[in-house]
């Protein structure tokens, strides 16, 4: 008898996986850290809220994370949740952007790219919006301008604090100069939001540029950034082109803006729910 | 036979899509600027300089002048025409402290009740190290976010490129007006040709997807009035255009005369709050 044997005569006879799969997968089960270019575990990667174990790099999280994290009990009553957008442009690409819409609801059960919620934060009731980066971007159109309004609407009719959540490239390319306006819009009732007195805390995550960071994003009666999240109105490779040459090591990252004056602090992901509360415990009092 | 019909069609090549023309005219090298227009169609005109933090820049122009003998607030973008000067005026693109000094002058303008014209003209706001340090996305959302506040009548009218972000930042009117040949977009064609195409140079039909000319913002319930041009551009005959423009000013300054300060504020802001009205 020899230690091995070639042939296993009863491999044919083992159960078939259905529809010739492979159970056992290895695929997606780990991802390697952008900053310490370590191997990191998926699953433990998920149960840390994203951020790498091995050296607290913030990765991205989608909205419905984002609200659990911040929100008592993960609890919240969700506004204005079918909105979709009516592509007033009729715009085309490389695919029409109705299609490009139907992919991005398909993969993320949103509508568009902003929840629009009420929760409470410690037990302080406030509205929140919050970006969700899968949804084409987490880009500003008609839908996140209206939702947005509609949310500091609502604040004012009860006299809630305000909280959103950036995580965007910016205004929505697809829906061209609508998409500018509401840039307008959302800043124009952040006015009347500050007439009122109520306050408004906007958290900038990785990443928020352009049209977003140029309008409400920064228009927070605090500004607060996660730690390493690319912040900037212009992307990196716009100013690479525009001066010709490379951009200095950590240029438009957080811990960057906040020294230049334009951050009121950089709270990392797991402090922020506290550094929000009494916050605003201290503003809405 | 094949080549030689090949080199004829190269030799003549097709004539530009309406949107594309559109472009070309607003980018025309001869087309009247914003000093241009300032210099017709006001008098008096004292302009004031710097942002009281930083520094002056030159790519956006403010001051007080009278308009048919009433004072007024001119706060506008303006690029050059030679080398020199477009590298004065950094191309039409404004620095944060551009987009600072243009919000003094209309808060002293709102301070003294003085309406405000704006005259839009930008590739877009300058992208650059320096502007980043200093925060250019919070001059642009400041400026937004207060000129909803301005307790007088500010009509702002795109006279050339209304470059997204750059020009939205003194666009925030009572009235918004573009002049036929002007194009107001989120971003740039090339820009967008890049992005979508891979290709910078297929901005023609990116210019056209963009939905950019005058008459597209109209029908999109964007701006109110479009003001004509001459036959052929602006260019051909900028005392014309400045005086068609001076005609929708006088008209639309004395519908807003009659409105008190909340009224316009509220005026605005419900023009605003309309804006993009597009889901379902």
């Amino acid at each position: 008898m020899s230690w091995f044997r070639r042939d296993i005569p009863d491999r044919e006879k083992l159960p078939r996986p259905e529809n010739g799969e492979r159970k056992v997968k290895t695929e997606g089960l780990w991802q390697k850290c952008d900053k310490c270019r370590q191997i990191i575990w998926k699953k433990e990667l998920e149960t840390n809220w994203n951020i790498c174990p091995k050296c607290t790099n913030h990765f991205r999280i989608d909205a419905p994370t984002r609200l659990r994290l911040l929100l008592d009990g993960g609890e919240f009553q969700e506004f204005d949740h079918g909105l979709v957008s009516s592509d007033p442009l009729a715009f085309v690409d490389s695919k029409p952007y109705t299609e490009r819409l139907k992919a991005a609801q398909a993969e993320t059960g949103l509508c568009d790219a902003v929840i629009a919620a009420e929760g409470n934060i410690d037990g302080l009731p406030v509205e929140i919006c919050v970006h969700d980066p899968r949804f084409i971007g987490g880009s500003l159109g008609a839908v996140v301008g209206e939702k947005i309004a509609r949310a500091i609407e609502r604040c004012l009719a009860t006299r809630k604090p305000l909280v959103i959540v950036s995580a965007s490239g910016g205004a929505r390319m697809q829906e061209g100069a609508v998409s500018l306006m509401q840039m307008a819009k959302i800043s124009s009732a952040l006015m009347r939001l500050d007439e009122a007195r109520l306050p408004y805390i906007s958290i900038l995550t990785d990443p928020t540029t352009g049209g977003v960071t140029a309008s409400y994003a920064m228009l927070g009666d605090l500004n607060i950034a996660e730690p390493g999240a690319l912040i900037g109105f212009a992307g990196p490779r716009v100013i690479e082109q525009t001066i010709r040459q490379k951009l200095p090591e950590g240029f438009q990252r957080s811990e960057f803006l906040l020294q230049h004056g334009m951050l009121d602090a950089v709270v990392p992901r797991l402090e922020m729910k506290a550094f929000v509360s009494q916050a605003l415990r201290f503003l809405a009092a | 036979m094949d080549g030689n019909e090949a080199t004829t069609e190269q030799a003549l090549p097709p004539e530009p899509g309406p949107a594309w023309r559109r472009v070309l005219l607003a980018r025309h090298p001869k087309r009247p600027h914003s000093l241009d227009y300032i210099e017709r169609i006001f008098t008096n005109f004292q302009e004031i300089h710097g942002d009281r933090a930083f520094g002056d820049d030159a790519a956006i122009v403010a001051g007080m002048a009278r308009f048919e003998d009433a004072p007024i607030v001119v706060v506008a973008e303006q690029k050059g025409r030679d080398t020199k000067q477009r590298m004065y005026r950094n191309f039409g693109m404004p620095k944060p402290e551009g987009y600072r000094k243009a919000l003094r002058a209309m808060q002293l303008a709102a301070k003294f009740g003085r309406p405000i014209v704006t005259l839009l003209d930008t590739p877009g706001a300058y992208p650059g190290i320096d502007a980043e340090e200093r925060g250019q996305a919070e001059a642009i959302a400041r400026n937004l976010r207060e000129m909803a506040r301005l307790s007088v009548p500010v009509i702002a009218v795109c006279i050339g490129e209304g470059g997204s972000g750059g020009a939205l930042a003194l666009g925030v009117g009572n009235v918004v007006l573009m002049l036929e040949n002007a194009v107001y977009s989120v971003i740039s064609p090339e820009s967008c040709a890049s992005i979508i195409y891979r290709d910078s140079g297929k901005a023609e039909s990116a210019a056209a997807s963009l939905r950019l000319t005058a008459e597209d913002l109209l029908q999109l319930g964007l701006i109110d009035h479009i003001v004509p041009e001459p036959v052929g551009g602006a260019q051909e005959d900028p005392a014309l255009a400045a005086e068609n423009l001076r005609l929708h000013l006088r008209r639309h300054l004395s519908e807003l005369a009659s409105m008190n300060g909340p009224e316009l504020i509220s005026h605005r802001y419900e023009k605003f709050r309309k804006m993009g009205d597009c889901f379902v």
